[in-house]
């Protein structure tokens, strides 16, 4: 039997989505996030995808480079740093401190990204 | 900046006169020391023999080999670096020695790099590395490239030496890379460069190689140095500079003065060119052209100046 409209998760997403619209989430994310989704930060031609993804302190945050090249995460501040990430490689952080966590590819340095933690 | 990727080598040129047509391999580099001003050679025609000859001395750059790198742009990297190294057994003329202008392997490690060993190695010339970024992202953070190729170099791997008159000089501008930078020489290197260089005369032709272009052609690829400037400063006073670098995949030449700048290809895949493409990863292209892609350069150069001229053709052609 399908799921009532009105429990379907789409819906339950579309207006999670929504929410972050109107209180001025980030929502600079490709597609709509869903709760369910471990935080996660894609590497794809040369980008961090998101740019910035906001999570809570404690939150485990997964790199992944699926780029034929390889890249390394860097924190601008030397917070954490990757191994290389050769194709198809993650690299998890968690990030247990409050603040701003700006951070770079170790070898392409115009590669850039942020992870802002909250309490 | 000044290239000139789809020209075809010497349409429209008498080769008689002053302007005279050389034929690179893309995969590789040969280079000799005309009039004072390293000039580049044919790698397989037995035209430019003489000339080389004449001078006594050519050297031979090959760069970005990526031994490790097996995806779509070139799954066979291992087979194109052969094929480079066999161009270069059967050159006419010996090269004095080679360069390797960085990217020897794809992740740094060791298999990798001993595989490119007994490739280059395997050639019997001496060859003079600079590490490119994917040499130095060991867990070490660039210590299996100085353990193996860093024994008579200083810092991250920089050295200098003389080879008939020439003063060559080899930089590192892949290490401690800053947020939002290009390539980084330090001050340390600098400092080094500067002390270097002190004991050379400004008559003395001067040939600079590293991996990163000392020239600024796509910053928003990373495709440039931050502090090249201050070296390039130090080295104005000379008559006759060649700067040779890699790192694009691609041949882009640029004369500023009395300094050439030069980019050499890969022998493993090509890159888009600036702004092409949305990211400068390897590009795939069907495989009855890869080898195009990596394939012949021409070089037009005219005798007696410091100035180079490039026509690119490919191996296809």
């Amino acid at each position: 039997m399908r799921p009532h409209l009105f429990s379907s998760p789409q819906l339950v997403t579309a207006c999670l989505t929504a929410a972050c619209i109107v209180f001025g989430l980030p929502t600079a994310i490709p597609g709509p996030a869903r709760a369910e989704d471990p935080p996660h930060v894609k590497i794809e031609n040369f980008v961090f995808t998101p740019a910035t993804l906001t999570v809570k302190a404690g939150t485990t945050v997964t790199f992944e480079n699926d780029d034929d090249i390889p890249h390394l995460v860097v924190a601008t501040d030397n917070s954490f740093r990757s191994k290389a990430l050769d194709t198809g490689d993650t690299y998890a952080f968690t990030f247990t401190k409050p603040g701003d966590f700006p951070y770079y590819c170790g070898i392409h340095p115009h590669m850039q990204g942020k992870i802002t933690v909250t309490q | 900046m000044t290239s000139h990727h789809d020209d075809k080598c010497c349409d429209g040129i008498n080769r008689r006169h002053a302007l005279e047509c050389m034929i690179w391999a893309g995969t590789g580099v040969l280079w000799t020391i005309s009039h004072g001003a390293p000039v580049s050679l044919s790698m397989l025609g037995e035209a430019k023999a003489a000339d080389a000859r004449s001078s006594g001395f050519t050297f031979l750059q090959i760069s970005d080999s990526h031994i490790g790198f097996d995806k779509a742009a070139n799954p066979h990297a291992i087979d194109t670096l052969k094929e480079a190294i066999a161009k270069v057994h059967a050159l006419p003329v010996k090269p004095a020695f080679m360069i390797h202008t960085g990217d020897i392997t794809h992740l740094s490690r060791a298999d990798q790099f001993d595989t490119a060993d007994q490739i280059i190695g395997g050639a019997g010339f001496d060859v003079h590395y600079v590490p490119g970024e994917h040499d130095v992202i060991d867990d070490g953070n660039g210590r299996a490239y100085l353990d193996r190729y860093g024994k008579r170099t200083k810092g991250a791997g920089w050295f200098s030496f003389d080879q008939n008159g020439v003063h060559f000089v080899g930089l590192v501008n892949v290490v401690n890379l800053r947020a939002a930078g290009l390539g980084n020489l330090g001050s340390d290197q600098l400092a080094w460069l500067a002390d270097d260089l002190k004991g050379v005369s400004s008559s003395t032709p001067v040939v600079v190689f590293a991996h990163i272009p000392l020239w600024t052609i796509y910053p928003e690829w990373g495709w440039g140095t931050d502090d090249a400037a201050q070296a390039l400063a130090m080295l104005k006073r000379f008559g006759s500079v060649t700067v040779l670098n890699g790192h694009i995949h691609q041949i882009m030449q640029k004369v500023e003065g009395n300094v050439t700048f030069h980019t050499a290809l890969s022998t493993a895949f090509p890159q888009p060119a600036p702004g092409t493409a949305s990211a400068p990863g390897p590009m795939t292209v069907p495989p009855g052209q890869l080898r195009g892609l990596l394939g012949i350069t021409d070089v037009a150069v005219t005798k007696g100046k410091a100035e180079l001229a490039i026509i690119d053709s490919t191996l296809a052609t």
